[in-house]
């Protein structure tokens, strides 16, 4: 009996110790990134623990959760532990300095572009053919067209799409009222606000609902080349919105956790060339001027303005723009 | 007093059934634990609201147009369920027919799928190209991306309520009673007016009640069908969200706190009526 139950309990020993050498030996990290990125992910994982092994010999998982941005952002803010996070805007980022430190507060300057391995801009997407001759801003507000777009409250490819029409008033120089004037007429085009990017796309592809869906270049490249490309196709407005994806260490987490040289290694894998290359092949704009080169056909030129040059920094844009009461609200509820 | 004595303890009353003081012990922290603790944090988040902000949140005009159709459409839809939900468990209870056991089993799919999954396929079928989209849309009649679609994803994840609550009591309920009517002269329409529906009344209003609470809450499948278009089809759990997106947790809960006190103030009455009607049939629930 005594014997018996000390083998049992010798077993369990052993079978707790080779466990937690198992965890020692693969060390995992959490990614929380936004919606659309899903895809990238998918691929750069792996690449990146294959790059980890054979420079360290050791093994690396990376986790992924996806989600809106902001939501992501709050739930990282409320415990979720996540090493790295992988937003679309540098407004999800910033909460995190500001609800406890868990991001450093100058985690701009701790990787090349403010942070920012890729970037992409808002562009339309219209049916083959281009049947309404939508060529740029001005034609979305013509009467009778239907606008998609996602929900600006709601997620951040809208935010970008209001700014970007926002912007594109501005950058000819018209005043803050031209703008808005503008925009109204846009928005008042705009027949169904769903929740999030992938939502708009559902709503205009599957759906066939609108004359043109404004999106990112990523999310419309990706329809019009692999989805539908005898059913869609995309235009490339004369000026657009410089959407940069910000990634960030989240520092208390990765230093409770151990995994602080795995997660600095990921986010510089992510500017290495094989990250940019990995980046290119799903639509995002590379900030490597090799890879941009290697992959010229899928990136024609666009001129595009920064939100912080044209509009003022994000700090004063946001709630500006999409505060209860800001001037989006006070566009859509007059209109 | 002595209730109030009673109630604390228990023992100096005998009791046929053993187990009181466990039994409401259990309820009381399993109810606080679960329901009340998280419902006071709702409240005392918002109180960190003045009471003028407070109101400036929860009256803001889309908010209020959005409480019109958070409601009006949970009304509605509870109501068309508890008439359609009446049909179907009279025709489960009271017929024998081919795939009856599958049609009853179909009943409970709203309650297993995921909301969102029913609100994605119910935008593929109502919108303009959908299987019946495709037919209402020359009627001139649209349904998804109106308030009319958010009404048919209610409906949806309502039917189950009614079904579920009235289903027993039919089944319990004697022919006899019927036979009896009709021996007197009763017509069939007055049998069920006179007769069986006072018996139905108390368990329709039960699964009415429960119908319209889920669906004032409901978010998921009511997101994709709606279109969200300020003031015309955002529904208050969206509004509820946006304030999240915002990191304004506590206009957040300050909507939340009047639909909370809207809901519990309607489930109030409904269970009121509910009551009254129990009596007045002589049926003591």
């Amino acid at each position: 009996m005594n014997t018996r139950s000390l083998t049992l309990r010798s077993l369990l020993a052993a079978a707790i110790a080779s466990l937690s050498f198992g965890a020692a030996a693969q060390s995992t990290l959490l990614n929380a990134s936004y919606d659309v990125s899903r895809e990238l992910y998918k691929d750069v994982n792996p690449a990146f623990g294959a790059a980890w092994k054979a420079k360290t010999g050791k093994d690396v998982t990376v986790n992924q959760s996806h989600g809106g941005s902001s939501k992501q952002a709050m739930s990282v803010a409320a415990g979720l532990e996540a090493d790295v996070v992988t937003m679309n805007q540098s407004t999800d980022i910033d909460i995190l300095v500001e609800r406890g430190g868990l991001v450093a507060a100058d985690w701009r300057d701790r990787y090349p572009h403010q942070a920012t391995p890729y970037t992409t801009t808002s562009v339309f997407l219209v049916r083959k053919g281009n049947p309404k001759n939508i060529k740029d801003w001005a034609d979305l507000a013509r009467p009778g067209l239907g606008v998609i777009v996602p929900n600006p409250k709601t997620s951040g490819n809208g935010r970008y799409t209001w700014l970007a029409a926002w912007g594109s008033v501005k950058a000819q120089g018209g005043s803050d009222a031209d703008a808005q004037a503008f925009v109204s007429k846009v928005f008042a085009n705009v027949p169904v606000l769903d929740g999030g990017g992938r939502g708009a796309t559902t709503t205009f592809t599957q759906r066939d609902v609108g004359d043109v869906l404004v999106t990112f270049e990523n999310e419309a490249a990706l329809i019009a080349r692999e989805l539908g490309a005898d059913k869609f196709e995309v235009v490339y407005p004369s000026i657009s919105i410089d959407a940069s994806a910000p990634v960030a260490v989240v520092e208390s987490v990765a230093a409770k956790r151990g995994t602080a040289a795995e997660a600095r290694a990921y986010l510089d894998f992510l500017f290495s060339e094989d990250g940019q290359r990995i980046i290119a092949k799903h639509y995002f704009r590379p900030r490597s001027e090799k890879v941009l080169a290697e992959f010229a056909d899928r990136f024609p030129p666009i001129k595009t303005f920064k939100v912080e040059e044209l509009l003022g920094p994000w700090k004063e844009v946001h709630p500006k723009h999409f505060a209860d009461g800001g001037l989006y609200d006070k566009t859509v509820v007059n209109r | 007093m002595s209730a109030v004595a009673a109630f604390f303890n228990p023992t100096r009353q005998t009791r046929v059934l053993p187990g009181f003081g466990l039994s409401i012990g259990y309820t009381l922290v399993y109810l606080s634990l679960l329901v009340l603790i998280p419902l006071s944090a709702v409240f005392l988040k918002s109180a960190e609201l003045s009471l003028a902000q407070f109101w400036d949140v929860v009256t803001a005009p889309r908010v209020v147009a959005s409480y019109k159709l958070s409601f009006g459409a949970s009304l509605l839809a509870a109501a068309i369920n508890a008439v359609f939900g009446l049909a179907l468990a009279w025709a489960l209870v009271r017929y024998r027919f081919p795939g009856k056991k599958l049609i009853d089993a179909l009943v409970d799919l709203p309650f297993a799928l995921p909301t969102a999954v029913a609100g994605i396929a119910l935008t593929a079928l109502y919108a303009g190209n959908g299987w019946v989209g495709s037919l209402l849309e020359p009627l001139g009649i649209k349904v998804a991306f109106t308030p009319l679609g958010v009404l048919v994803a209610l409906v949806f994840i309502g039917v189950p309520f009614v079904v579920r609550t009235v289903q027993p009591i039919l089944e319990d309920l004697e022919t006899e009673l019927e036979e009896a009517a009709a021996s007197l002269g009763a017509h069939r329409w007055t049998t069920f007016r006179r007769v069986i529906l006072p018996i139905l009344t108390p368990a329709l209003l039960t699964g009415f009640a429960l119908a319209f609470a889920r669906a004032v809450g409901e978010y998921g499948s009511v997101i994709f069908i709606a279109g969200n278009m300020p003031m015309v089809s955002e529904i208050t759990p969206l509004m509820i969200i946006t304030k999240l997106e915002q990191y304004d947790y506590v206009g957040a809960t300050a909507i939340a706190v009047v639909m909370l006190v809207l809901s519990f103030v309607l489930l109030l009455v409904i269970n009121l009526l509910q009551a009254w009607s129990a009596k007045a049939t002589g049926r003591n629930r």
